[in-house]
């Protein structure tokens, strides 16, 4: 964790200013938001954000309910396209393209940002089907690559254990947990770049919560992951990199053991010890 | 583990333009089937369009003979091809009217019933029960109306009718005449059946949208259920009940089959609900086929014409009054 | 209830409430007397005219016995085409205004207008089709009556589409979205599974709706007297048949309108009670 004494990697990508605390030594930056502000109609939710995603760390945004943290990792894939009224302006630099600009191929970008749900989100079809679904949608395989990828995918998930033998049932029937991981597994199978997980154990149990955790934690080795989480432990547990943000405003980014331990701003204080939000 | 993640970052590249590839034949699907689906929209407002179209270029002749009187003229005689909508555009909206009068206040108790009084396992029974009643094809409601009814009717409740009434000032002319069975009241009857289940239906709909709170700080003043529904229950939804209710009555200005079983068919403006008359509908529905000579179906088509107006009004009132209160709830 | 002049009151006001309550049980009851007794009078009347021949035989010339086999053929014609021309039209009119158009002004437009045709007077369809196919055509055919009949398809099912495709979840599009997949594939694979039972519902109403519908027929398909496959001639139906043998002088026209006027009816209902369970299954 101790990313600062790592000195022997060059750095990659733009070396602009950073916030406090945090050294680019060692780290390659795989999204780099500038400038960032976001609009529901004529309200700014968001406003003026500077921050950058390293590759193959996770980073955890964490603030009050309203403070635009999902609204901030919603940009990222272009989810917000979907629903008129919403824009955002600014810069989000991902492998040297503004995924912002109008010409961006979203489902591209989409299939490259993977993302988990708040609640679990089968689709309406068997668990097979679920994951088959998005390799069949970019590859024509033979069917017995496909079986391999799924088996992948949901060995990935810590899944396959549990699903192997009813890989014809429906993606509906299994548990919250389950569910949960099964959506992880999907994301996977279609090879991402990076995975947004919003709140992805708000609707579970402790012991599913946990099994999600410690999954995010080794997905990390090959994916860069961004979480949005209300719970503090959780981002302290699973994060290299913590964002605090608060009424849409970028408070404090920095080391997650820095954050929670030395934070610099007040607000960020007040907040992880507890006393608002 | 490890060769997912060296798959990953070693076929990125290569995989981004074959990613590109297949995601610009799905963009193609896309276009085309978000097209397909405008196009059927645009099918949809061609419906419309179509038939006031069909329905105005069809009935231009009669217009041009008869002008505006053909609306308030009575006369309707193939032989001397002299038509007038009198008699149909009073006989549609006096039977709708009877179906109101009657269909409006047994389909709110029924609703205040469902929704206030009913025990919880019962609902769900008698709602579908209530409207299977929409369900059955009118023609079915025609014939039973004819054989059952109208005999019934013509036996036992319209001798009393007119005994009852005759003498009294205004009532007798409206009750007068030999009781025939078929006539308005009948077909007015027969459509408050019709169109009982659609105002007891959207009543209930927007009863149950009344919040708990509101009907529970009422009998926390100690109202009674009755007072509930009187003084807040109905005053809140209001809107919306007039809404069902303007929906029953365009249902009933357009009935078709159930009516010419038992209107009579009389092209005549009479003052007795007991008499015969007939409505739109059922004029175009008994005469249509055997209409001779241009000006005739012309006519016919013009009655069409006129249905389609006024109900196109009623309905246009109906759906913005549950606009309103859809509106509302949110 | 401490002064008797309350409790006077209370006394008027709760005996006023029972009033009202009596007469709630009482619409009801006249609600549901309705159903049963139309029922019953159909069954009585119709289960006598019920055998064999009824589904063998054409209907008969004035004074001859006979059955109903042409009416119930040219019925389930006209029915199929109109249902293969109606849905497709009405689903994908649907999706548009629940998924591409759900925020476009277009949308509130075509709903309010369907609305109007889901209640426009039948007949009035039926004069539309006359003009645009009849007329033009010079007869009468089996596929104008498909044609009007579909008409009447049509709105139910746009109805019902969006309805069902606004009840699925927008966080399952989202993550439909979220693997990259285009909105007809999100359409078609995903939110059209998740609301298939709605929309089964939906055609299953349509069919029960036309099954029983005649005013539109009159001066479409007209009537036959004859079997008769042939859509580009004049085709029999169920509740044509029905119409002109009810009111018809002969005693065995009659008692064959009962008899298909309840097949019409218990066929309906049960359309209808199929639709109901489909949907109540789900939720």
């Amino acid at each position: 964790m101790n990313i600062a004494s790592s000195s022997q990697a060059p750095v990659v990508g733009t070396p602009v200013a950073t916030h406090a605390g945090v050294s680019t030594v060692g780290l390659s930056e795989k999204v780099s938001i500038r400038n960032l502000e976001f609009f529901y109609g004529d309200a700014r939710a968001l406003k003026n954000i500077n921050l950058s995603l390293y590759a193959n760390k996770t980073t955890a945004f964490i603030g009050p309910s309203g403070c635009g943290k999902s609204t901030l990792l919603r940009i990222l894939n272009r989810m917000y396209d979907l629903y008129p009224g919403q824009r955002a302006t600014g810069e989000v630099m991902f492998d040297g393209e503004n995924l912002l600009d109008a010409g961006m191929d979203i489902n591209l970008l989409r299939a490259r940002i993977g993302m988990v749900f708040q609640k679990p989100t089968p689709f309406p079809m068997s668990i097979y089907e679920n994951i088959a679904f998005g390799i069949r949608l970019y590859e024509r395989l033979p069917r017995a690559e496909v079986d391999a990828r799924v088996e992948q995918a949901l060995r990935r998930a810590a899944l396959w254990d549990e699903v192997k033998d009813k890989l014809g049932a429906s993606g509906l029937g299994l548990s919250g947990g389950q569910q949960q991981r099964l959506c992880i597994a999907r994301t996977v199978a279609v090879k991402p770049e990076v995975i947004l997980f919003d709140e992805p154990c708000s609707a579970l149990d402790p012991i599913s919560t946990a099994k999600i955790e410690e999954l995010i934690d080794e997905l990390k080795q090959d994916y860069t992951i961004v979480i949005v989480t209300h719970n503090m432990q959780q981002a302290a547990r699973v994060s290299d990199f913590t964002a605090f943000m608060y009424l849409g405003e970028l408070i404090e980014f920095g080391v997650t053991e820095k954050i929670f331990t030395a934070p610099d701003d007040k607000r960020t204080q007040a907040y992880i010890t507890g006393r608002f939000g | 583990m490890s060769e997912v993640a060296l798959n990953d970052t070693n076929v990125a590249a290569g995989a981004a333009t074959a990613r590109a590839a297949v995601l610009n034949r799905l963009r193609a699907t896309d276009t085309a089937f978000r097209t397909l689906t405008r196009l059927a929209v645009y099918t949809v407002l061609a419906l419309l369009s179509g038939v006031i179209l069909a329905l105005v270029v069809g009935s231009v002749p009669a217009f041009k003979a008869f002008g505006f009187s053909f609306v308030i003229t009575e006369v309707w005689n193939p032989v001397t091809e002299k038509f007038g909508a009198l008699a149909p555009v009073y006989g549609t909206l006096v039977t709708s009217f009877i179906a109101l009068v009657i269909a409006v206040p047994v389909g709110l108790m029924i609703a205040f019933f469902l929704t206030e009084l009913c025990p919880m396992w019962l609902r769900r029974p008698i709602a579908i029960a209530i409207e299977l009643l929409a369900g059955i094809p009118s023609i079915i409601y025609g014939i039973w109306g004819l054989f059952v009814f109208a005999p019934f009717l013509q036996k036992h409740i319209q001798p009393f009718l007119i005994d009852t009434f005759d003498g009294v000032p205004g009532l007798q002319d409206l009750f007068a005449g030999p009781p025939y069975g078929i006539g308005m009241l009948t077909a007015g009857f027969i459509l408050a059946i019709m169109v009982l289940p659609f105002v007891t239906a959207i009543s209930r709909d927007v009863f149950d949208a009344v919040p708990a709170v509101l009907k529970e700080a009422a009998y926390g003043l100690g109202c009674t259920t009755w007072e509930v529904f009187k003084h807040v229950i109905l005053p809140y939804t209001r809107v919306g009940v007039i809404g069902g209710v303007m929906l029953g009555l365009g249902r009933a200005l357009g009935e078709t089959m159930a009516v010419t079983f038992v209107i009579g068919n009389a092209h005549t403006v009479s003052a007795s609900i007991l008499a015969p008359g007939t409505t739109i509908s059922a004029s175009i529905a008994n005469e249509f086929t055997e209409a001779v000579g241009d000006l005739y179906t012309s006519s016919l088509i013009a009655l069409g014409l006129i249905l389609f107006v006024i109900t196109f009004i009623v309905l246009a009132i109906a759906r913005y009054m549950l606009l309103r209160i859809q509106q509302r709830g949110r | 209830m401490a002064a008797s002049r309350a409790n006077a009151l209370y006394v008027r006001r709760r005996f006023r409430n029972g009033i009202a309550r009596s007469l709630a049980y009482a619409a009801a009851a006249f609600g549901l007397g309705w159903l049963v007794l139309i029922l019953a009078v159909l069954l009585f009347n119709g289960i006598g005219g019920l055998s064999l021949a009824v589904f063998t035989q054409d209907t008969p010339p004035p004074g001859s016995d006979g059955g109903l086999l042409n009416a119930i053929v040219g019925s389930i014609a006209m029915t199929i085409l109109a249902i293969l021309i109606g849905t497709p039209i009405g689903i994908l009119a649907g999706t548009y205004m629940a998924e591409y158009g759900r925020h476009e002004k277009l949308t509130m437009i075509v709903r309010f207008i369907n609305d109007i045709l889901l209640s426009a007077p039948s007949i009035v369809v039926g004069l539309f089709i006359y003009e645009i196919m009849v007329a033009p055509m010079g007869h009468f055919s089996g596929y104008a009556g498909a044609v009007a009949l579909a008409v009447i398809v049509i709105p139910v099912v746009v109805r019902t589409t969006e309805d069902m495709l606004r009840l699925v979840p927008d966080t399952l599009r989202e993550a439909a979205a979220s693997i990259g997949l285009p909105r007809a594939h999100m359409i078609v694979r995903v939110a059209y599974r998740a609301a298939r039972a709605g929309i089964v519902t939906g055609i299953l109403l349509a069919v029960a709706r036309v099954s029983g519908e005649t005013a539109p027929l009159l001066f479409t398909a007209l009537n036959n007297q004859f079997f008769s496959l042939n859509m580009n001639a004049p085709m029999p139906s169920l509740p044509v048949v029905i119409f002109q043998f009810a009111l018809s002088p002969y005693e065995e026209w009659q008692k064959l309108a009962w008899t298909g006027a309840l097949l019409i009816t218990f066929t309906v209902l049960a359309l209808s009670i199929l639709a109901r369970s489909l949907t109540a299954r789900r939720t």
